[in-house]
């Protein structure tokens, strides 16, 4: 069974760095990376960039990554831009607690 | 001397790009990756982003204008700079006042009264070229569009049109970035080449290819097998009229043909003018700064200017000054001539001029007469013109007419300049534009001026409409013992009764004549006791046409009384072709053929019934035999509806025991399949139910005790009660079954219903195999209906399945009761027999229309499990109950 080795909320405004600093903590033993997107509204051009490096790093280390609660307007962006096969989504409970 | 630089373009653009090196594919696809990236994100944007973005874009634009202008000119050589001012003007400020409040993001129009709205959904990434003859209006205008429809856009620009042309993208670009635009939506190819064009063309991620130039990006654009907007040439005729205002029109044509030294491929080519104006006209043009060109001049210009190897214009002159090309060619012309003006004689490769110039160069042609004129109209048209611009100067509003519809062309321009008028929002109402669509005739996919709509995908979402549907009945129905005297209160002068020879002989017609007011005038038709034929309607329409008769009563029947509706059809309206109003149809209110509405004269209809079962004293359908042609004639509408229907049950108290089974079990059939029907509603559910427990009922008291009046009278109103259901919400598959059975093996209407109709319920009330689409009804009640009716008769059940397997024994208790045959085996045919009907029983039964209204659709396969059910009869219930398992 696989381990969440990181688990990472991203912040709208903080996408890019937040994006690189996990890529710097991926080891190549594989596991999971879990973004939260909860607090993501709208991506920008360079944040997708971000997340296509992210992925390519991540498919290198051979480590999963999950992205939580993408809302629909950002999934269709990661869609157009051929980027959801990159990921998984996940998307919490709404009844459960944070 | 002059080269052919565009004309080789046409024919040599590529569609491959093999020879691209590594590092130009990459250089490709970054800047697609890029366009991709801005375009997906900008799927996030509201309308009100996306407006905060444009009107910066359009003042930078209007800002710009002057600049980009001099910067085209400099560049391409090609123009004026002053028109080019005002192009890159129209293109922002004209364009922006028309989709300032247009929605374009999200929700876009509704149609609330269709259920119906429009969403907007971006392209994506579009591929635009861009020309050398209006180079940085034209990408003004398309970033403006894009970015109101949230799509990226990567230029390529005409190769001598790239620097004005990147500028122009740069100062665009640049402010819609600042004000919030997704990085990377506008890019401009650098310093690219044909294999580039061919690469992007056929790219995944474009969407879209707007191509605004020559014929050859044209070509290539619509050659990728991408969706594209090509606009390319013309050649714009222009019909000189001899009521037009000539002051208007001369002024007009001069300002349309030198605007930008007729670059717009909107501008006028060749004027065909009345023979009455040809020279008046020439004087004004001559007067306005025109050189009339003398015959030697307009040969040299034809040499010099087409190309005679291809017959289209040379590129060099091309937006040149008037002045410039005469002196180039050779011409002597006066300093401050506007315009050159070279008469022909003809259109077509033998007379070079006939063709699109896009430089102040037009044609003239002397018409002796309207019709002359708009066929060399037509064939300037036809010279490379199709789809795209027309002119015409006239006060006769016929001509203009006439005009538009001889002319293939997107935009017909009336009393206006061509090139100004096609751009929109100046001189008109079109839609302000730089990009043409030419139709079909020009290989395009739309006439219209390309515009933010064109950038669009529109989505249509179309909520479930509740269908209107309605309940039609004759508004006068007369019931209950000794109903017929109710005809005294109808006043008429005459009266024909339509009747059959039994009436008579027991003396109902008798009856009807007392009930008759003193003062009419009465006649009696009797026909033969069989469904009508055309000559026995021939016969009765020729009576009431005789008699002048104002009433008409059908004494009898079902087929009494169809005959009586189609000869009141005949008389009021002689026109009506029975065949064409037999068309088959599948909705009612849609169908194709219409009941004339208009009559010649009109007569009220009263259907007095004889028997319990077709319900024809209300029903809007009848049916006719044409035996000359071998065929039977369906008619059904509304308008054959009787005006009154007596349901009197003195005139069934002596129908046979046979008979009275037969038509009660039609009644049953009716009630049930308008009960479980797609079409049926509340009202006529009501009815269905009601007819059914009277049936269940009184049918087999009638059927024993012939005289009992209350069963009788209960009786006649179950099968008018029925057919009051059935007449709106029409039968199903029983009688589909039973109408091929019935004309194969010569079996009674009744009885063949009798036959099938256990296993039809059962068969509805299973899951079906394909369920029959139908707006009216809301998931698939079939079974609970049938439930339902088990409840209304008190049959017991506890679960639905329960009950329907009650219904059905229920209705073979019945039928055993009326001694019918339960099986077609027992009729005495054979099972050989049957086997070789199968094919023609079912082929017939799935041509029935009955079953169209039917719950379950049928396939042919099971119509002949059906047969089979009904071959062998007997032991539905059980067989309804391990089907029902399923539904359950």
């Amino acid at each position: 069974m696989a381990t969440i080795s990181a688990w990472l909320k991203i912040d709208e405004e903080r996408v890019v760095p937040a994006l690189r600093e996990a890529g710097e903590k991926l080891n190549g033993d594989g596991g999971e990376v879990l973004l939260d997107f909860s607090c993501v509204s709208r991506i920008v051009p360079s944040a997708v960039k971000a997340m296509e490096n992210f992925a390519r790093l991540a498919d290198d280390r051979a480590v999963k990554v999950v992205l939580r609660d993408v809302n629909v307007d950002v999934y269709k962006v990661l869609k157009l831009v051929k980027l959801t096969p990159r990921f998984s989504f996940v998307s919490r409970d709404p009844r459960s607690p944070d | 001397m002059i080269t052919s630089e565009a004309v080789k373009e046409r024919v040599e653009i590529p569609l491959a790009s093999e020879t691209l090196s590594e590092e130009r594919i990459a250089y490709l696809e970054g800047l697609v990756s890029q366009a991709r990236t801005a375009a997906a994100v900008f799927t996030q944007f509201s309308q009100e982003d996306v407006d905060r973005i444009v009107k910066p874009m359009v003042l930078a634009g209007l800002e710009q204008a002057q600049h980009l202008a001099r910067l085209a000119v400099e560049e391409t050589k090609i123009g004026v700079m002053e028109d080019k001012v005002i192009k890159n003007m129209v293109a922002t400020e004209f364009a922006y006042n028309y989709i300032k409040d247009k929605r374009t993001v999200g929700v876009i129009r509704e149609f609330p009264e269709r259920n119906l709205v429009e969403i907007a959904e971006p392209i994506g990434v579009i591929f635009s070229l861009t020309p050398i003859t209006n180079p940085t209006s034209t990408v003004l205008f398309k970033c403006i569009m894009a970015i109101k429809t949230r799509n990226a856009v990567i230029f390529s620009p005409h190769p001598k049109a790239w620097r004005c042309c990147s500028e122009a993208v740069r100062i665009m670009y640049e402010t819609a970035l600042r004000h919030g635009a997704p990085e990377g939506v506008f890019t401009c190819l650098e310093s690219h080449t044909l294999q580039d064009n061919a690469y992007l063309m056929k790219h995944k991620a474009v969407g879209l290819i707007d191509a605004t130039g020559g014929p050859g990006a044209v070509k290539a654009a619509y050659s990728s097998g991408k969706p594209a907007l090509g606009v390319g040439p013309g050649n714009t005729p222009v019909y000189l009229e001899k009521t037009a205002d000539l002051n208007t029109a001369v002024v007009d044509i001069i300002i349309s043909k030198t605007f930008d030294n007729g670059t717009i491929c909107a501008s006028e080519q060749t004027v065909v003018i009345d023979d009455e104006i040809y020279d008046l006209v020439l004087n004004k043009f001559a007067e306005l700064g025109a050189h009339i060109c003398n015959d030697k001049e307009t040969k040299l210009l034809a040499r010099t200017v087409i190309d005679p190897e291809t017959g289209f214009m040379q590129p060099l002159a091309v937006g040149q000054k008037a002045t410039d090309i005469a002196r180039f060619v050779g011409l002597s012309v006066k300093p401050n001539t506007k315009l050159l003006i070279a008469p022909i004689q003809g259109v077509g490769r033998e007379h070079p001029l006939s063709v699109e110039k896009l430089f102040p160069l037009l044609s003239v042609y002397r018409a002796k007469s309207v019709d002359e004129a708009l066929k060399v109209c037509v064939d300037v048209n036809h010279a490379g013109g199709l789809g795209h611009t027309a002119v015409i100067f006239s006060r006769n509003d016929e001509v203009i007419r006439k005009f538009g519809e001889v002319i293939n062309a997107g935009r017909l321009i009336v009393n206006s300049p061509g090139s100004i008028g096609a751009l929109g929002a100046v001189y008109n109402d079109l839609v302000p534009t730089l990009s043409f669509g030419c139709g079909t005739g020009g290989g395009n996919s739309t006439t219209d001026n390309v515009n933010i709509y064109h950038y669009l995908n529109i989505k249509r979402l179309a909520r479930r409409t509740q269908a209107h549907m309605w309940f039609r009945v004759p508004n006068q129905i007369y019931f209950n013992m000794n109903a017929v005297e109710n005809v005294r209160n109808f006043p008429s002068r005459c009266t024909v009764i339509i009747t059959n020879p039994a009436m008579e002989h027991i003396g109902h017609v008798d009856i009807v004549r007392r009930c008759m007011p003193e003062q009419t005038h009465v006649h009696v038709l009797v026909i033969p006791d069989a469904e009508p034929e055309v000559k026995v309607v021939v016969h009765g329409v020729e009576t009431l046409n005789f008699y002048k008769a104002d009433q008409i009563i059908a004494l009898g029947g079902g087929s009494v009384i169809d005959a009586a509706k189609i000869m009141k059809l005949k008389y009021e309206s002689p026109e009506a072709d029975l065949q064409e109003l037999a068309a088959p149809f599948l909705d009612l209110r849609k169908r194709v053929v219409q009941y004339p509405t208009e009559k010649l004269t009109r007569a009220r209809l009263i259907a007095i019934s004889t028997t319990s079962g077709t319900g024809s004293e209300v029903t809007p359908f009848a049916v006719l035999t044409d035996k000359e042609h071998g065929r039977k004639v369906t008619l059904a509408d509304y308008s054959l509806s009787p005006d009154v229907a007596i349901v009197d049950p003195q005139f069934v108290m002596s129908m046979p025991k046979g008979l009275t089974a037969d038509t009660g079990i039609d009644c049953l059939t009716h009630a049930l399949e308008a009960g479980v029907s797609s079409y049926a509603s509340p009202y006529t559910d009501a009815d269905a139910m009601q007819a059914i427990r009277l049936v269940f009922k009184y049918l087999p008291i009638a059927y024993e005790n012939p005289r009992d009046e209350e069963a009788r009278c209960m009786m006649h109103n179950a099968a008018c009660i029925a057919a009051m259901a059935f007449s709106n919400a029409s039968v199903g598959v029983n009688h589909a079954l039973a109408h091929a059975f019935g004309a194969r093996f010569g079996v009674a209407h009744g009885r063949a219903n009798a036959l099938m109709l256990p296993h039809v319920i059962a068969y509805n009330a299973a899951v079906p195999t394909k369920f029959m689409p139908s707006p009216y009804t809301q998931g698939y009640v079939a079974h609970k209906k049938y439930a339902t009716v088990a409840d209304l008769l008190g049959l017991g059940g506890n679960t639905i399945e329960e009950k329907v397997k009650n219904l059905v024994a229920a209705t073979e208790q019945l039928l055993d009761r009326l001694g019918f045959p339960r099986s077609i085996a027992e009729l005495g045919i054979s099972r050989e027999e049957f086997e070789r009907a199968i094919p023609d029983l079912t082929k017939l039964a799935f041509d029935d229309p009955s079953w169209r209204s039917n719950p379950r659709m049928p396939l042919m396969s099971e119509l002949a499990d059906l047969f089979w059910s009904a071959y062998h009869g007997r032991g539905v219930a059980q067989a309804a109950n391990a089907s029902q398992k399923q539904t359950a």
